[in-house]
């Protein structure tokens, strides 16, 4: 039975890459302003998980519904629910040749059919909220990385998503400019945002996670608050994964 | 030196010729105002063709891509026009040219774009349509603008060479610029005509080659 209050339904999902079956049955619920982190080992395909759900990667099998509305059905509009949930890459992926404003207006006017002064305004106040304002007319290659993850940040949010996707959003910082990010993230997560974050950023997964999901070779070995899944892992493979990461 | 000037820079003989080369000109410039953007068009085609996801729409498209680069362009025109009337189609010698070189040109200027837009990455995709934008709309706004970019140089170089590629259409007497100074030289007995038309080329496409040489400094910069 799909829960009706969930945001983020995910079953029996499976998905296969020609002969290596990357998710093997996969259920995961995100509540409403639920922030879920899930964390494993490069390979267990956590991020094929987080692009299933914006259906980047076409699943073979399962179910995925985003506010009620299953993501695999034909008749689905896949790029109206994209709209609905927001993207965000480890690579950052802003669009070089363009503004920052305008890496942020362009869905605005050209998917949601906004007017340029309405997508304006939109889109500063977006740059605004993640501390970006004096950057709208600057180009992305004039951003630090730091800057330009806060900005791809900006672009998904201006969408007003139902929930937002991280794919290791830091893994490709600086040390020193990942701070500035999650502080964006911890903005986001105040406000209410749904957010499902795969990430190695374990500080701010036990600072900041409501909930925790493990995956080891394409299945979610546990889950739990963050106390139980860093205090007392219950499965061998949780505790010998944090044990390499030192926590 | 005096029959060497008076053979080949004969200014009376030029200015006899003259009105003619400009008529010629002004053909050339007709034809290459329908083959660029024919060219330009066709090839983005060819390109997204050549990229689809459904092997058998692709695989034709590759079979014909190198046919038409194969195929020497003067010869693909002589069959156009000689040859398919023969099947009862009778082109313009304009129509042939355009025909022509829509087919030439198309399969280099998308394999031009096809370059361009494999050198986009992934991400770009990916980036535009979660989102929520249409492939159609990816491709217009996020991935052409920035592949055309990247191969900028090579649509240029390539269009100089579509320019000068236009003087095949006086094998089928189509009065460019080419057929107009041989139609001079062969009225005047003198060759004057055709060293002016070089003359005239190499005014119209210096600036051009100068831009190709300045594009391909910052590009590769």
């Amino acid at each position: 039975m799909p829960d009706s209050a969930a945001m983020l339904d995910v079953a029996g999902l499976r998905k296969r890459f020609g002969t290596l079956e990357v998710l093997r049955g996969i259920d995961l619920t995100v509540r409403p302003q639920e922030l879920v982190f899930v964390i494993g080992p490069s390979g267990s395909g956590k991020s094929t998980l987080l692009r299933c759900c914006n259906r980047l990667e076409e699943p073979d099998e399962g179910s995925i519904r985003v506010d009620g509305v299953e993501l695999l059905d034909p008749r689905t509009d896949i790029n109206a629910m994209r709209r609905q949930i927001g993207m965000v890459f480890q690579s950052f992926n802003l669009y070089p040749h363009m503004t920052v404003l305008a890496n942020i207006t362009l869905a605005l006017r050209k998917s949601l059919g906004k007017s340029r002064a309405e997508a304006r305004d939109i889109g500063e106040a977006a740059l605004a909220r993640v501390g970006l304002a004096d950057k709208a007319g600057a180009y992305p290659a004039q951003l630090s990385g730091g800057q330009q993850q806060r900005a791809a940040i900006a672009r998904a949010v201006a969408l007003e998503p139902k929930i937002m996707l991280f794919d290791e959003p830091t893994s490709a910082l600086d040390p020193e400019l990942v701070g500035s990010v999650l502080a964006v993230m911890r903005e986001l997560r105040g406000a209410g945002m749904t957010m499902v974050v795969v990430s190695h950023e374990m500080r701010f997964a036990r600072e900041a996670a409501d909930r925790v999901v493990f995956m080891d070779a394409g299945a979610i070995v546990e889950e739990g608050p963050p106390e139980q899944i860093f205090g007392a892992p219950r499965h061998a493979r949780t505790r010998s994964f944090l044990a390499d990461f030192g926590g | 030196m005096d029959v060497f000037v008076s053979q080949f820079l004969n200014v009376e003989i030029i200015a006899q010729a003259w009105p003619l080369l400009l008529r010629g000109l002004g053909m050339t410039a007709l034809l290459c105002a329908a083959v660029i953007p024919l060219g330009l068009v066709g090839g983005l085609l060819v390109a997204l063709v050549c990229l689809s996801r459904h092997r058998a729409v692709r695989w034709p498209a590759f079979v014909l891509v190198d046919f038409f680069r194969a195929v020497p362009p003067l010869v693909l025109l002589i069959f156009i026009y000689a040859g398919l009337p023969f099947a009862g189609i009778r082109p313009s010698p304009f129509v042939a040219v355009c025909v022509a070189f829509l087919l030439n040109t198309g399969a280099y200027y998308g394999e031009i774009y096809r370059a361009g837009i494999e050198s986009i990455g992934k991400g770009q995709w990916e980036a535009a349509r979660s989102t929520g934008l249409t492939a159609g709309q990816t491709l217009t706004w996020v991935i052409i603008p920035q592949a055309v970019r990247n191969v900028l140089p090579d649509l240029v170089s390539n269009t100089v060479e579509v320019v000068k590629l236009t003087s095949i259409a006086s094998v089928v007497a189509l009065p460019e610029l080419l057929y107009s100074a041989d139609m001079a030289r062969s009225l005047t007995y003198n060759p004057s005509p055709i060293v002016a038309a070089a003359a005239i080329y190499l005014a119209l496409l210096w600036p051009c080659v100068r831009l190709l040489s300045r594009l391909e400094h910052r590009v590769g910069r």
